[in-house]
């Protein structure tokens, strides 16, 4: 399957960003997560699969880790994981 | 069920037991669920190899002996750290006895990322059942769910629990006691993570008769808790007050039980005659168990406040918000915790680093936390400084005194930072768990799941490093108290106690010692001390006043060791180089069996105790050997 493929309207590639790059506020939509070591696939594992929508809610008081909510979970990430994860802003 | 019953080992199996795993995130409430079913008589071990402790309990099932283990929690079966790969390998039958069945207990008001699981898990082909726990919360929040329908929909029984009040838990039992009968899905739900996520909203799609809303109090809670300004403070208060609460609550009960093993050893004394057998029970057993009980009201307050600050939520947050700091030396925000414990005491500090789920990250703290400043090391701190530093003020109510206390803290704490931050870049090298982690709702955890989460740690700490702790201190006894020497005529008591140290196996050993710490300018006396300390720090204390025949520890002790000449070289034993040196020295040394056995326990091996042992006694060595020539050379060497 082809992640990068465009299904949400907009050209492809063309404001696709990286979670990490998004501020506190932002939604987006998971493109792709480079999956090719374990921490990527359990990126996908904890539901960063391609369509589903991520919410940045804050930064950690010393910019790093960032938090997330997607799937009605809050998660937490370092900005070198999130930066795995390419996305849409909404 | 009877008292007897409840004795009856839950392990090895009778043929007709059945085993059921528990699987599911953690913060699902698969414990209290484990508590619930099997009445908190779990039987803790360990997995053969691993460091990841098993859990199982029987079960009260009509008719059925059924017996429930608790497998670590997950959030995949695609295991990346040593708990996940424990739950992949019990449920391929590698590890241990593979279940006949699966509970997968999930989380009502985040199903979805239960269900991300559950899909791996319906996989693996064995009977399985979902159990939904926090339903009170669920409907608390206005979420409505068809259960029925999640049942129809993803083919396996389903039932739904408040567990920690016990609601629902009748039918849970009724269902466990016969999983062959138990519904199993037609097709296996899909393999790859996307689509996988594709069938869980599928399901959740239809299954919902209202959205739980969103939890509105976590969320303005957090507003506070995870403010830039305001959540820092509040971390500082929190770490600030966990600590002190550790420090002064724990002290009346270490005192009374400090009280205790003295009261017990005089009354054996009492009761037996003088002499080997009497010195024995009351040196070197009952001395044995004092030295481990005293660690129990500080496992027990560390466990109680780290247990309840995790299972409200609060752990999670102070992770995030202090993540970055720790990041500096390539640990993460969850060791913060236990290297913070450690100031209080290592023991409970390392039993703390289960939390970390990297087990490099894990190991490097765990080998660094004894450089944190324990409270064992104030006794010693308190002697010298008080016998050699001039109590003079520095500035307003700041004292040298107590500035050097402080560097001695600083002095650890920066050296546990630099460690782990160099052993992450040599000997523990290698790729790192990416750091994720959830920050679940708030919620007011049930005061019994505490309980029961605390007897289970310091029970283990009795069980596990206790036997080590009793056998080194007594025979740090013998080594202290043989060969028996005649006293002289004419000496006292305090005198025969100088005299018998002196020409014991430790005494020799000090004196055969001396040419090695000569050059860090301690004599033979230090050398005994040192030796003693091995089985704890602060008993360096008590064997020098035993050397120098002191009555009293605070005064006399103080007064003996400023006062004693070299009747060699006709100087002081105590210059201020030397005073100097031996405080660094107790700022690196690992002197502490206690810290020992817990490493032990904690890793598995005894590789990393030694390991830990040796890098702290060069570390301890060259400081002291650079201090000791420095302040002499400033002409602090007489």
């Amino acid at each position: 399957m082809d992640f990068n493929s465009d299904e949400n309207g907009a050209p492809r590639g063309s404001h696709e960003t990286t979670l990490a790059d998004l501020p506190p506020g932002s939604v987006a939509v998971v493109v792709s997560v480079d999956a090719s070591e374990p921490i990527g696939r359990r990126l996908l594992d904890l539901g960063f699969v391609p369509r589903t929508e991520v919410r940045v809610v804050r930064r950690a008081p010393l910019g790093d880790p960032l938090e997330y909510e997607l799937r009605s979970t809050r998660l937490c990430l370092r900005r070198t994981e999130a930066a795995r994860i390419r996305v849409l802003p909404r | 069920m009877s008292a007897g019953e409840a004795t009856l080992p839950a392990t090895p199996v009778r043929a007709a037991a059945l085993r059921i795993g528990l699987v599911g995130s953690p913060n699902s409430g698969k414990t209290t669920l484990f508590n619930a079913l099997t009445g908190l008589r779990a039987k803790v071990g360990n997995y053969p190899g691993v460091t990841v402790e098993r859990r199982e309990g029987q079960a009260r099932v009509a008719e059925q002996r059924v017996i429930v283990v608790d497998l670590p929690g997950t959030y995949s079966l695609d295991p990346v750290s040593p708990d996940e790969e424990v739950v992949s390998r019990v449920l391929a039958g590698e590890l241990a006895e593979r279940p006949d069945a699966l509970v997968m207990v999930a989380d009502a008001t985040s199903l979805e990322r239960s269900l991300l699981v559950l899909g791996q898990v319906l996989r693996r082909s064995l009977p399985t059942c979902l159990v939904l726990t926090m339903t009170d919360e669920l409907h608390a929040r206005g979420g409505k769910l068809d259960v029925p329908h999640l049942e129809r929909a993803l083919g396996i029984p389903v039932r739904s629990v408040v567990g920690h009040r016990g609601i629902g838990m009748g039918a849970v039992r009724e269902l466990l006691a016969d999983p062959a009968r138990w519904e199993r899905p037609p097709i296996p739900p899909p393999e790859s993570a996307a689509d996988r996520a594709g069938w869980v909203d599928s399901i959740l799609a239809s299954v919902f008769e209202s959205r739980p809303q969103r939890h509105a109090l976590t969320d303005a809670i957090d507003r506070v808790v995870l403010h830039p300004l305001a959540g820092s403070l509040l971390f500082a208060l929190v770490m600030v007050s966990f600590f002190q609460l550790i420090f002064a609550w724990a002290t009346p009960a270490m005192d009374a039980i400090d009280a205790g093993v003295g009261a017990s050893a005089g009354a054996i004394r009492a009761a037996l005659p003088a002499g080997l057998l009497a010195d024995f029970l009351a040196d070197g057993v009952i001395a044995g168990v004092g030295a481990v009980v005293i660690f129990l009201p500080q496992i027990v307050l560390l466990f109680a406040l780290l247990y309840l600050l995790e299972d409200v939520g609060y752990m999670a947050r102070a992770a995030f918000v202090v993540d970055r700091l720790m990041g500096r030396v390539g640990l993460e925000g969850r060791a913060f915790v236990s290297l913070l414990s450690s100031y209080a005491c290592a023991v409970p500090g390392i039993m703390a680093t289960r939390t970390i789920p990297s087990p490099r990250n894990r190991l490097i703290t765990i080998l660094v936390s004894p450089l944190m400043t324990c409270s064992a090391r104030l006794p010693v701190y308190a002697l010298l400084i008080g016998a050699f530093v001039p109590a003079s003020s520095v500035w307003g109510p700041l004292g040298l005194q107590g500035l050097v206390l402080l560097g001695l803290y600083l002095l650890g704490t920066l050296a546990a930072l630099v460690v782990a931050a160099l052993l992450k870049r040599t000997v523990l090298r290698g790729e790192s768990l990416p750091f994720y982690m959830e920050l679940p709702s708030y919620r007011w955890p049930p005061l019994k799941l505490v309980a029961s989460q605390v007897w289970g740690s310091a029970s283990a700490f009795l069980r596990r490093a206790g036997s080590i702790i009793l056998a080194v201190s007594m025979l740090l006894w013998v080594l202290l108290s043989f060969p028996r020497v005649e006293p002289q005529a004419g000496m006292d008591r305090q005198q025969q106690a100088r005299f018998a140290l002196e020409h014991s196996l430790a005494g020799r050993a000090g004196q055969a010692l001396e040419p090695v710490i000569a050059p860090l300018g301690f004599d033979w006396k230090i050398g005994v001390g040192l030796l003693a300390s091995l089985a704890a720090r602060e008993v360096i204390v008590a064997t020098l006043a035993q050397i120098y025949a002191a009555a009293d520890e605070d005064t006399s002790l103080r007064a003996a060791v400023r006062a004693d000449v070299d009747p060699r070289s006709g100087k002081k034993v105590f210059s201020p180089a030397t005073v100097a040196s031996l405080l660094v020295f107790f700022v690196f040394a690992l002197q502490c069996m206690s810290t020992l056995a817990i490493m032990r326990r904690e890793t598995g091996t005894w590789r990393w105790p030694a390991f830990a042992f040796g890098y702290l006694l060069a570390l301890a060595y060259t400081a002291s050997f650079v201090t000791y020539r420095v302040v002499g050379s400033l002409g602090g060497g007489v």
